[in-house]
This record gives C-alpha cells, structure tokens and sequence, in this order.
C-alpha cells in the first residue's frame, strides 16, 4: 500500500520533470530562434507577432477591464472598513494604487489572460497537431516553432503587459468610484493621493510580472498544444492543462519576482 | 517471400533509398527492418493492411519520424544526418499529401498553396497568385481559390492538398492513403489525376495505400508490407502473380482465421460467465 503510493507519488514526481524539462527545451528553441534566427535566414515574423498581440489583447481586454474596476472598488471598500478602525481612511486611495499595481492587476490580468488567450493558443495548435497541420508545415520546411511559438509568445509578451498598465488604470478609477461614490472621499484629494502613493517603480515592478507571466503563460500554451496526441478530447485536456499549469506557474513566478523586486528595494 | 534485390545501387543514382529502417512505439515493434529502393520517376505503391506499418515507414521517409535503426537517403541526402538548412532546401523539393489533407483550417484554399510559394520563392504577389490558380486549376479546383477546407467535400480536399504539394513543383510526391474514405467514382478520379500528374511532369511518387484497385491502377511496382517487414516489391503483375500464402490472403481478400475467431469469441464467453458462477455457489 505504501509502496504503491510511493511509486505513484515518484512517477507523478517524474512526470512533472519531464514536463518541466520539455518547457525549457521549447523556451530554449524559441529564445534562440528569436535571438540567432534573423541572422540564419529565419527572422522573426513581426506582423505575425502584432497580429497575436491584437488578437490576445482583444479577446482579454473586456474582461480585465471589467474585472480591474470590480476589484478596485471591492479594494477601496475593504481597505476602508479596516483604515476606519485606524482613522486612516485617507490613506484608501494609496493603498488601492500600490497593492493594485505592484499585484492584484498583473496578477489577475495573467490569470484572465491564460483563460482566454492561451487557452485559445492551445486548443488551435492542439488542433492543428491532431488534424496533421503542423506535420504538413514541418514537410514543407517551414518550422513550426518560427512560424507558429514564436509570434504567439511574443504577442503575449507584449499583450499581457499592456493590458496590465490599462488594468491598472481601470482598477484605480474602479477605487476612485467607490471611494467618491461610497467612502465620501473627494474627487480631487483620491486622485492627488494616488498620484502621490504612486512611484515607478510600483508600475515597472507590475510591468516585469506581467512580461515574465506573459512568457510563461505563451510557452505553456505553446507547448501544450504542440504535446497533443488523439483526438478532440485530447485538444480538451490540453486546453485545461494550459490554465491550471499557467496559473499554478505565473503565481509560483509572482513570489519569485516579488522576493527580488523586495529584495532589491530592501 | 522476398524478393532478392539486385546489384547494390550507388545511393545518388536513386530518388529514395531506404535502408534497415527500424521502429517500435514502446514494446510494439511497427517497422523490423524494411529496405526499399525507388527509382526517378516510377511510381513506387506501398500496399498493408491496417496496422501493418506502412504510415510509419511513410512518415519515416519523409522525416517525420526519426527511426530506431536504419537509414534514408532521399537523392542522395540522408535525411537524418543532413544539417537543418540543407534539409530545409530538401523539403522544397518533396511534396506531401496527407490522408486528412491536412490543410491548414485558417487559411483560404489559394492561401494553402501560397504558403510554400511566399515562404521558399521570391516571386511578386501577382505571380504567386497565378501559379496558385494554374495548381488549382490543375487539380480541378479553378474557382476554388477563396473557399476554406471546411467548405469543401472529402474528395476535393485530398485534391487541394495535391495542389499544395505541387506548389514549389516537386521531384518527388508523397501520398499518404490518397483514396482513404472516398466514394469508388472520386477515388478513381484522385487515381486518374496522379497517373496525369506523373505523365505531364515525371514525378517520383511514393503511394501508400490499402485500396488494391487504386493500388494496381498507380503503381509501376508494389510493395507488400506486413507486421513491419517488405514481404515483396515488384511489378503489379509479379505481385498478382505471387503465390505467397500471405501476399494471396492480402490480394485475394480472406479474412483472418475466421474459426480461431469463433474458438476466441466461446472461449472469452466462458471467462465472462465463470466469475459469475463462482459467485453463485
């Protein structure tokens, strides 16, 4: 019984390696086909990357922007009832700004991103696996990873820190609403207090999640939908792999980059 | 019964030599040991059941499958050991039509068959376009430049994916199962259309199919594959006339083992039932 266990635990153990290690392989294909292609007669297919860029942004954008005020008001009510007990409510709009840039909006911008767009990235190249697609361009001497990773990761290396600038826009004038609307706080004193909170630093420490979320959330997509064997079903559990694995993924990065960006500012 | 090969062939001399390919997927040995030899401009059929091997080594030949053992020189290149751009440049002259067709989904049927013309040739847009109406038009398909695979019926699918691969004009036509799922009247057609296309442009062309008319309609020699090996390869008559109790069996249509069958089918009967009665007592 506890043999069996063991073994299963370890071929779980295995199994996770394995998958971690095929990630770095294709994150280190792509890096290179990036980087050394253009010079190698492979260059980067740019409009391909601005098109994955638009398209990702477009089927994220309604709902960050509708989850951004949500939280930001939701924030600003809850900061209050604790800041009240303190007599601080002044500080609402501050501590909405700092948590919502420095966490909740590449955080949650990530999440929605990998529920949208890289499920969509998955269950395609899934599809285009078992439907022979991608065989089809490897016989035509295209690569698949020049032509199909790269734009795909680049578009979400892009995307995602671009919607986690306008979530966080969106998530301030969410806390600014409910603190004018509800808090009775002026409309003046929240925006120069949030103005004032506000440093760089916050925004670029946001900025560089969101990149490094974008890059994980691209390369699990990609991979998954590259690793599709079967038929529909398969494209199915790919897709679902893709959204589990990227956010177990981006909030395991999400403490990493925090302990360095704490670290460096300690 | 195989056939002896003849002298030894220097490797540039032929357009596809394959030597002692091995594969298995796991414990399950697909390819032990296969040799073939084809010939510019003949058109080589490979014949097996379901499940005999012949997709593999198909896939294998082309280099979408890397075997265990063995080697393929595709005129004179062994592909395996070959640097990527050269294999690169290789590819530009071998085209392949896949059993699902597999075209891509997103893209028009005139996009499909630019795909290989934009990437490899630095031809302007409006010549592009006309050559991709003269590959349409070449498989039947003129008109058909704007619609999308979903679109289209099984037959002119396959056909569309004969327009690609002809596409950069190719030394050498792969063909997986061309005539797979098709109805006798279009599969005689899709037939018609690769004799036309050899007579017009000579080209090599590797068949693998289990259609025996399609088969014997294409071929200028068989190959028998059967559980991973090449039983025989020769002439469309040497093969009809082969008395190889397998290569008959295949030919001629039997079924397998039909009473063996029936002793398996009582036999798992009883299995199923014995639990039951055991439970009982």
């Amino acid at each position: 019984m506890f043999a069996d266990a063991l073994g299963r635990t370890g071929a779980l153990l295995l199994d996770r390696l394995a998958e971690t290690g095929r990630l770095w392989s294709l994150a280190l294909i792509a890096g290179r086909q990036t980087l050394v292609g253009p010079f190698r007669g492979t260059p980067v297919r740019v409009g391909e990357a601005c098109r994955q860029v638009i398209r990702s942004g477009n089927q994220s954008l309604p709902l960050v922007s509708l989850i951004a005020a949500l939280i930001g008001g939701i924030l600003a009510l809850q900061s209050a009832y604790q800041l009240r007990q303190l007599g601080a409510e002044n500080l609402v709009a501050d501590l909405v700004a700092i948590s919502v840039t420095r966490e909740l909006a590449p955080l949650m911008t990530a999440i929605l991103v990998a529920g949208r767009a890289g499920s969509a990235i998955a269950a395609e190249l899934g599809t285009m696996k078992v439907s022979e697609e991608i065989d089809a361009l490897t016989v035509i001497g295209v690569d698949p990873i020049s032509y199909l990773v790269v734009p795909r990761i680049l578009g979400l290396l892009i995307a995602v820190p671009c919607l986690t600038l306008f979530a966080d826009l969106i998530a301030v004038v969410g806390g600014l609403l409910v603190g004018v609307l509800v808090l009775d706080i002026g409309i003046g004193t929240y925006m120069a207090d949030t103005v004032a909170s506000l440093v760089m630093e916050d925004l670029w420490g946001g900025v560089l999640k969101a990149f490094v979320f974008g890059g994980i959330i691209g390369l699990v997509a990609c991979q998954q939908g590259l690793s599709t064997r079967g038929g529909a079903q398969a494209v199915g559990r790919s897709t679902t792999t893709t959204v589990v694995r990227s956010i177990v993924l981006i909030i395991a990065a999400d403490l990493f980059v925090t302990a360095l960006l704490y670290v460096r500012n300690a | 019964m195989t056939v002896a090969a003849p002298a030894p062939r220097a490797t540039d001399d032929l357009a596809i030599r394959v030597c002692g390919i091995h594969k298995s997927f796991g414990d399950t040995v697909v390819l032990a040991g296969v040799d073939l030899e084809v010939e510019h401009g003949e058109t080589l059929v490979i014949l097996g059941g379901s499940g005999s091997g012949k997709s593999t080594l198909l896939r294998c030949m082309i280099g979408l499958e890397k075997p265990d053992q063995g080697t393929v020189h595709i005129q004179g290149t062994d592909i395996f050991a070959a640097s990527e751009s050269r294999l690169v440049r290789l590819r530009q002259r071998l085209g392949m039509a896949f059993q699902s067709s597999a075209l891509f989904g997103s893209m028009t049927l005139g996009q499909n068959v630019d795909l290989p013309l934009s990437e490899f040739t630095e031809l302007p847009e409006s010549t592009r376009e006309i050559i991709v109406d003269i590959k349409l038009a070449l498989v039947g398909l003129e008109g058909a430049v704007d619609r999308l695979p979903a679109q289209l019926s099984g037959g002119m699918k396959k056909r569309a994916a004969f327009a690609r691969a002809m596409a950069l004009d190719p030394d050498i036509l792969f063909c997986d199962e061309p005539s797979a799922g098709l109805d006798p009247v279009t599969a005689a057609g899709l037939d018609r259309l690769l004799l036309q296309l050899k007579s017009v442009f000579g080209i090599t062309m590797v068949v693998v199919t289990h259609e025996l008319a399609s088969a014997f309609a294409i071929a200028d020699r068989l190959a028998l594959i059967h559980k991973g090996r090449v039983l025989i390869t020769d002439t469309p008559d040497k093969v009809r006339a082969c008395t190889d109790p397998i290569v008959r069996q295949f030919l001629d249509r039997e079924p397998e083992e039909i009473e063996d069958s029936h002793e398996r089918f009582r036999q798992f009967m009883l299995d199923e039932d014995e639990p039951g009665e055991s439970g009982d007592g």
